[in-house]
């Protein structure tokens, strides 16, 4: 007989954060559907979606509901399990982030102390990057089972894309990792939620905006939504795609602008630290549990008002050309990263060793 | 059994059948992705053998990199079952014949190794932590280190080179 020596309150405490977590992801998600249409109407000066409930809040239900309900259609000549492999494998990759985001400090639950953090692995910034460079799979793999060329050449244009701005992404992390000393992202939470520490961005202005291009890059968003530039290649990658699996593809995206969201404001603006308070005598004076859903709710308004950011930035700047895309990517953007790499390392060592002049 | 025998078993069962699915699949794009799930399945030996950073930076490089360059490739040329040249025999049995020997030096170095009866190293090992990794690398093997990336510099830019032509 098998035995497995697993203790069960773990699992299930860690198997109910998962969850938890997974359905606010989707919430947040459908919602930014909702979010992205009322920003582009008051940008463009009209009222946007008003018609399903109050404010049209409904109105990604009745979205969701419309795209389960269309009909489910597999081109003859695609290549039927990767074809359908494609959007799942989007949607997986763009839920992976998650596990290593810490979403609080920590709360008590019949006298078990839960972290908000699915897995605290010391590595927590290279799985990121790990679980980004799959992200790439999905795209790929779902253009090229359509068997359209326009799938297929939207999908290799996304994969370079990515892969050509994952590299400025990763220096701009490397000098901020200089700094933190730490892969963990609970321990760069901590130090900048510690009394006297500064948030990331005071320290690293110039990486903070290399990252945030870079992830409006990754997520496929104007100005970089190459992939799905419709004037240039119909639809892009997910042309061939109806009913929901085109929805996982929609969907995906923006999963990923929301894990892009609270990672930035994670490395960059303190987590869950709330600001201007001190969190530790917060938890002296209002319990644990308090605090926890405070410096939650603190987590999740920055990562609203960043994706508003992005939102923002695609009602009001035009897609690039994809020549201009490149060049930006390694004309402009690793060169910047590289230097500010070179200013971080130069100002850490004489920080640590003194002026040696 | 253990929980950490029965993650071991089943990575290598991943392991050994993506590494066989490389080889006899015909359809290229097919040996590419059961290649990604081999490397997959040998992170997650890495894992437990308690060296995470090896295990994400194989995923981050191979995985990640490198097969979406095939991927690349392949997707590019439309290698297809049908245009796919079949190498003739004598280079196939030759080919098997290399395979093996390497297979029997690989044995043979490493029948004697200390560590053969260990499975995993869930906790205990910390070597293959970022922080022990980079105190060796850059104390004891800074210069082979900095050897290296001065040959990633010059493959780098022999590859600008030849592509600028």
């Amino acid at each position: 007989m098998i035995q497995l020596a697993i203790d069960l309150a773990f699992v299930l405490e860690k198997a109910i954060l998962i969850g938890g977590i997974i359905s606010v992801s989707l919430l947040v998600a459908m919602y930014s559907t909702w979010a992205e249409r009322k920003v582009a109407g008051f940008m463009q000066d009209r009222l946007g979606p008003n018609r399903a409930g109050p404010f049209g809040l409904f109105q990604p239900l009745a979205d969701g509901l419309k795209l389960f309900m269309k009909e489910e259609i597999i081109p003859n000549a695609s290549n039927k399990f990767l074809f359908i492999l494609g959007p799942g494998l989007a949607m997986m990759t763009a839920m992976m982030t998650s596990a290593v985001i810490p979403w609080g400090k920590q709360i008590e639950i019949f006298g078990r102390t839960v972290d908000l953090q699915i897995a605290d692995i010391n590595i927590g910034i290279l799985y990121i990057f790990a679980v980004l460079s799959m992200g790439v799979y999905g795209i790929m793999i779902g253009g090229w089972a359509s068997n359209n060329k326009f799938s297929l050449l939207a999908a290799l244009r996304g994969a370079s894309q990515m892969i050509s701005y994952e590299l400025a992404m990763g220096l701009s992390i490397i000098a901020l990792l200089m700094l933190t000393g730490s892969l963990s992202l609970k321990t760069i939470v901590e130090l900048q939620s510690a009394s006297g520490g500064w948030w990331n961005i005071a320290y690293q202005p110039l990486g903070f905006l290399i990252f945030i291009v870079c992830a409006f890059a990754e997520c496929n968003r104007t100005p970089f939504d190459l992939p799905e530039a419709e004037n240039e290649l119909n639809f892009g990658y997910h042309q061939e795609y109806s009913s929901m699996k085109l929805g996982f593809y929609l969907f995906a995206e923006y999963i990923n602008m929301f894990m892009s969201s609270v990672l930035m404001a994670t490395l960059y603006f303190g987590g869950y630290d709330i600001p201007f308070v001190n969190d530790a005598s917060l938890i002296e004076s209002m319990g644990m549990n308090l605090v926890a859903v405070l410096q939650g709710l603190s987590l999740f308004l920055k990562a609203a008002f960043f994706i508003f950011v992005f939102m923002w930035v695609r009602w009001t700047i035009p897609r690039f050309r994809y020549d201009q895309l490149m060049h930006l990517g390694w004309k402009v953007m690793i060169p910047l990263a590289l230097f500010n790499m070179l200013i971080t390392a130069i100002v850490v060592l004489i920080r640590e060793n003194g002026w040696p002049f | 059994m253990n929980i950490t025998e029965i993650l071991f078993w089943l990575l290598t069962a991943v392991a050994l059948g993506g590494a066989l699915l490389v080889v006899t699949s015909k359809n290229p794009v097919y040996s590419v992705l059961a290649l990604i799930a081999t490397f997959f399945a040998l992170s997650g030996h890495y894992i437990l053998l308690n060296a995470q950073f090896l295990a994400v930076v194989n995923l981050i490089v191979y995985a990640g990199a490198i097969m979406v360059l095939f991927l690349f490739v392949i997707m590019l040329m439309n290698l297809n079952t049908e245009t796919e040249p079949q190498k003739n025999k004598w280079l196939k049995l030759a080919g098997t014949i290399a395979g093996g020997c390497f297979l029997l030096v690989l044995v043979a170095a490493l029948r004697e190794a200390d560590s053969k009866s260990t499975m995993a190293l869930v906790g205990e090992g910390d070597t293959g932590l970022i922080q022990n990794l980079g105190k060796a690398l850059f104390n004891e093997y800074v210069i082979p280190f900095e050897i290296s990336s001065v040959l990633f510099l010059s493959a780098m830019v022999g590859a600008v080179v030849l592509g600028k032509k």
